[in-house]
């Protein structure tokens, strides 16, 4: 037997300092389709709870959408259940390449290539474009997908100071030499719900002759007035170069992705990003979905601008209730507690209130930021956020933090 | 001339902490978090062009960079060759 005990100790000892450290991740189960109102069993083997989802991806409430699943049945029916075979060989169908053209379109860019995941699309697409003499430079909270793309690539990498624009120009400066300058942003920042200054960073770029890539996960479909994303929204459609995104949050949530962008790029993509290369083509039935959530998204703003109203609500429901929160203006409002403990404490007794939203602390945020990262949807009725936002207040009163400054809360639980 | 080790420590803390944080000469860079192995590039450009240096890349490690004493040593390595 090659998995000595010796091994086996490797293992177990590694598990109890995850354990230890308070950082071990266990799955709850959901016994429903993903929606507002979810039915979970947690821990394994207990009873079923009926919950308000208050930290999914499905921001548009389109994963259990009637239209979408009946486009995935027919597009079962009609081209199967999977491929068996990456993109070039016979994992194509004609309508990889018709989402492929709906993908540019909506994005307003020159062409778009699929991928599994948008993991893939950013571990796939620096090594496919870029060579040990170029450079990218990044912002220090960007998605560490892109962290893991960028470790894939042979260029060289250098970070800027987090949303610092005068930072990002020292580092261009810095880097003028290089044959190609990559400026590489998150559109929304998913820990933090912020959006990156794509029309400054765009002028930098302009200026210093760099490209920027934007991964606009946690955007595309309802961030901007139609809902294009962070570039429909600070009015730069055109002007980015590379734009991956996902078909697992807004877009449907199942999975894939995409990166869209300069034809030149997606074309590089084509033949040499190696996650589409060696990775299996997305399946009809998913293929089939999203191009029915672009065709309802391309017929109206209906959702996204309902999405909206509901995240100023909560924002605004959670300000005036005495919590503090991060700045931003998209539906990911993070509810800061500074505190680990108080952080996985808190969440917890929302749980017990029947709200389902999740505690993060180091190392998946900063040292001293632990917090309840809330994520609003247009499944959300405002009955959902009224129930929310009571179960909030109610815990918050528990902890005694309501009305209390950052300084304050740390002052009672420390960092 | 100011001090080799203030100088690398008051472009570590302008470079890479947030306001309010600080370091010691032996605060650890790398391994408590605060320079990511991305970010090491600023500091390895800086080290050159300020004293005049080249750094091979074999000795410019994540170790080597660790704390504001052991970038010292790495630069008197090559300041006094």
């Amino acid at each position: 037997m090659s998995y000595s005990n010796k091994i086996k100790d490797i293992y177990s000892n590694q598990l109890s300092e995850i354990h230890s450290a308070g950082i071990y991740k266990e799955e709850r189960f959901i016994h429903s389709s993903q929606a507002a109102d979810i039915e979970v069993e947690f821990p394994s083997g207990a009873n079923l709870k009926k919950v308000i989802n208050m930290c999914s991806n499905n921001y548009l409430g389109l994963s259990s959408h009637p239209d979408v699943l009946q486009a995935a049945h027919q597009g079962l029916e009609k081209r199967g259940y999977g491929m068996s075979s990456v993109r070039f060989i016979c994992g194509t169908q004609d309508i990889h390449r018709e989402l492929e053209n709906k993908v540019t379109e909506f994005l307003g860019t020159e062409d778009t290539i699929l991928f599994p995941s948008c993991m893939d699309a950013n571990a796939g697409v620096f090594e496919a474009i870029l060579t040990s003499e170029d450079i990218m430079i990044s912002d220090r909270l960007v998605h560490a997908s892109i962290i893991d793309g960028m470790r894939l690539c042979s260029a060289q990498h250098d970070t800027f100071k987090h949303s610092s624009m005068e930072h990002l120009e020292e580092k261009l400066q810095l880097h003028a030499d290089k044959r190609i300058k990559l400026v590489i942003t998150d559109g929304v920042f998913s820990m933090d719900g912020d959006l990156a200054k794509l029309d400054e960073m765009v002028k930098l770029c302009e200026k210093y002759d760099a490209m920027i890539l934007v991964d606009d996960s946690h955007s595309s479909g309802f961030i901007g007035r139609t809902g294009r994303g962070t570039h429909e929204y600070f009015n730069v459609i055109g002007k980015i170069d590379v734009i991956t995104t996902t078909f697992g949050k807004a877009l449907g949530g199942a999975s894939g992705g995409c990166v869209s962008g300069r034809k030149e790029i997606v074309q590089m993509c084509r033949q040499k990003a190696r996650p589409y290369l060696f990775s299996n083509t997305i399946s009809p039935v998913i293929v089939s979905g999203v191009l029915k959530v672009f065709d309802i998204l391309s017929a109206s703003t209906e959702r996204r601008d309902k999405l909206e109203k509901n995240a100023v609500w909560w924002r605004k429901g959670l300000t005036e209730a005495g919590f503090v929160l991060k700045e931003g203006n998209s539906p990911i409002v993070p509810v800061m507690l500074f505190n680990a403990k108080l952080s996985q404490d808190f969440s917890r007794d929302l749980y017990n209130e029947g709200i389902y939203a999740i505690g993060f602390f180091f190392p998946v945020v900063p040292n001293g930021q632990a917090r309840i990262r809330t994520q609003i949807s247009a499944g959300h009725e405002i009955d959902h956020l009224e129930k929310a936002l009571d179960a909030f207040i109610k815990v918050g009163k528990k902890y005694g933090i309501l009305g209390l400054t950052k300084e304050e809360i740390v002052a009672k639980y420390g960092l | 001339m100011e001090d080799i080790k203030e100088i690398i420590r008051k472009y570590v803390i302008n470079e890479y902490l947030e306001e309010g944080e600080e370091i010691t000469y032996d605060t650890p860079l790398i391994s408590s978090g605060y320079v990511d192995s991305f970010s090491m590039v600023s500091l390895l450009v800086f080290l050159e062009n300020k004293f005049k240096i080249k750094i091979p890349p074999s000795k410019a490690t994540p170790e080597a960079f660790d704390s504001v004493n052991k970038i010292v040593d790495l630069v008197n390595q090559f300041i006094n060759k």
